[in-house]
């Protein structure tokens, strides 16, 4: 298989426009990825799955993957005249990286027998989360995008049928987002203790003396 | 009040007259026994014959990627047991191919073949039971499937004697098997496998050209190669049509080039294709089996270097995959050094293969649903995840 240098350059020379990153992975792994830019996102993979020598016609493994906003602190010494005296100081500078969601697509051919490549897409934020659905491409995207639709929240532009797939419709939340909090349930354990117990006891009215429970674990400890 | 066998006669059948020309919706499951598991399929039947089905499942969803995000690396591996619960062995593998990819880990070789005669093995069970399932969807209750569990009973029994457990065995470890397989075990996975063919045998007979069987799978659910191959069908079913892709001989991972077998592959692409597919990958699983037995070598099975504490793969990400018994398992993991991963992804085969369930069931009636769904082989704990 060619090198993903010329995969790009290729591609790049195919779908007049388009922005494609080499990503890089320090891994042992060495399975560096390709960004694609989300304008030209599916005249990329068409070219992919099409071009005669790639004939990435397998698109094995979707998924996505959340990127929360971090801020990077870095502390460079620098020269500085204090009192008179040049000295070196340390000045500390913080960086800002707004998060983002991500697609990752894992492509394969079975028609030469080579791969991966990995294409991944980016979001411009986590609230507004769009990406071109790559499904009428390859239809193995179908259910995965779904999912990472129902469990990250990123609508895929494009897709036939999105809707949620393993959790259940009413379902608000995205449960695979890093900062998904779980919503305050305490019912599933029939005789609540510790911390659960603690959250049982907002929701309560309190009757001290009907609380089974309480007195089960209070009876426990002593 | 008793109604008179002319009243009956003469009552005009409004129900049917109603209905002609509509679909009637159904929903079948989740609680159906031919739906391996909790699942469900909303169909749209035009009499007998579907016009629309669409899979909704999720009925076991935990959250499996979420809870592997928030445990150790190692911490996940008895989870991976829970995915396919017939296929504990190759999750296992699929799991800790991929972390020793992200990490760089090297296997002792005793420990490879360890892993291939323990996947091989799996595979037998798997796909025997496959068969006994699919027959008794076809209505041969009982007997059959009784016939392939005794034999899967066999090969849990070799499990549960190396790990412990029957299903959930938790035996792989980075960078090698958690304990080594003493010659008596080999003698007797040995003798198991040896006996195999003869049940084998008669199974197939038993099946093959039985007349009620090949009315109800062939010319039943066809797959073209080229929807397959889009549709990321992987395993037996791409297999069964006509795609040779056999992930064990072109990732060659393991130690597999070192052994000789051949990959069966299908014509039509139907659900008979698909049974005989299995039946077909048994023989080969058993080659290999033989193979390993004569080409093991005593040796360590764990690689000394790693860390079980304090386990951390350097930054980066890594996806390995393996060829599991019911299509391609694979497992995505970004590792930001610390000990979770950031992100532990499941590829999981039975979920994917699911996404043509409606292009093969169209046209086809109530019952080929069942024989078609049997045919793709799914299991639920990997399905919701």
């Amino acid at each position: 298989m060619e090198s993903l240098e010329q995969i790009k350059a290729r591609a790049e020379a195919a779908v007049p426009g388009a922005k494609i990153d080499i990503v890089p992975n320090a891994s042992p792994s060495q399975q560096l990825s390709l960004k694609i830019d989300n304008q030209h996102a599916a005249a990329v993979a068409k070219f992919m799955r099409d071009d005669p020598a790639l004939r990435l016609d397998f698109c094995s493994n979707v998924t996505g993957v959340d990127w929360l906003d971090r801020t990077v602190k870095k502390t460079i010494k620098v020269k500085q005249m204090v009192d008179g005296v040049e000295k070196d100081v340390d000045q500390t500078t913080e960086e800002f990286f707004p998060g983002y969601l991500e697609a990752v697509y894992h492509l394969y051919s079975i028609a030469h027998k080579h791969g991966p490549v990995i294409i991944r897409m980016q979001t411009a934020n986590r609230t507004e989360a769009h990406l071109p659905s790559l499904t009428s491409i390859w239809r193995s995207a179908e259910f995965q995008e779904r999912e990472i639709f129902d469990l990250y929240g990123i609508k895929f532009d494009g897709h036939v049928d999105l809707r949620r797939i393993l959790m259940w419709d009413e379902f608000e939340d995205f449960p695979m987002r890093k900062d998904y909090r779980e919503p305050d349930d305490y019912e599933y354990e029939p005789t609540p203790h510790d911390d659960v117990l603690e959250k049982a006891k907002q929701h309560y009215a309190p009757r001290p003396e009907l609380d089974g429970a309480e007195k089960l674990t209070a009876q426990q400890t002593e | 009040m008793t109604v008179g066998f002319q009243e009956l006669k003469q009552a005009p059948p409004k129900m049917s007259a109603r209905l002609q020309g509509e679909l009637m919706e159904v929903s079948m499951g989740p609680q159906h026994p031919s739906t391996h598991g909790v699942f469900r399929m909303n169909v749209a039947l035009d009499g007998e014959i579907v016009r629309k089905l669409k899979p909704v499942f999720g009925y076991l969803h935990r959250n499996h990627e979420k809870i592997g995000e928030n445990t150790s690396y190692l911490g996940s591996m008895p989870y991976t047991d829970r995915l396919d619960y017939f296929c504990s062995m190759t999750n296992n593998w699929a799991y800790a191919l991929s972390v020793e990819k992200l990490a760089g880990i090297e296997v002792p070789e005793r420990a490879e073949y360890l892993r291939i005669i323990l996947a091989e093995l799996t595979r037998l069970q798997n796909h025997v039971s496959l068969l006994g399932f699919l027959l008794s969807d076809m209505g041969a209750w009982g007997t059959p499937l009784m016939y392939a569990f005794r034999e899967r009973e066999k090969i849990l029994d070799l499990f549960e004697s190396l790990s412990g457990s029957r299903m959930m065995c938790d035996y792989m470890r980075f960078g090698g098997c958690r304990v080594d397989a003493g010659d008596d075990w080999m003698l007797r996975a040995k003798a198991i496998v040896d006996l195999f063919p003869k049940f084998l045998d008669e199974f197939e007979n038993l099946i093959v050209s039985n007349e009620i069987l090949i009315a109800r799978t062939q010319h039943v659910g066809k797959l073209s190669a080229e929807l397959a191959i889009s549709a990321g069908i992987t395993g037996p079913m791409l297999r069964a049509s006509g795609v040779n892709y056999d992930i064990r001989k072109i990732d060659n991972y393991g130690f597999y080039p070192r052994f000789k077998f051949r990959v069966p592959l299908g014509d039509h692409g139907d659900c008979y294709d698909r049974l005989m597919m299995r039946v077909l990958e048994l023989r080969e699983s058993l080659s290999i089996l033989q193979q390993a037995f004569t080409q093991i070598q005593p040796g360590p099975v764990m690689n000394p270097k790693v860390k079980v504490r304090a386990f951390r793969p350097p930054i980066g990400e890594a996806y390995g995959r393996i060829e599991g018994p019911k299509g391609e398992l694979g497992f995505y993991l970004i590792s930001d050094g610390t000990a979770n991963p950031y992100r532990y992804r499941v590829r999981p085969p039975s979920f994917i293969n699911l996404t043509i369930l409606e292009d093969m069931c169209l046209g086809h009636t109530v019952a080929d649903v069942m024989v078609i769904l049997g045919s793709i082989d799914i299991v639920m704990g990997e399905v919701d995840r």
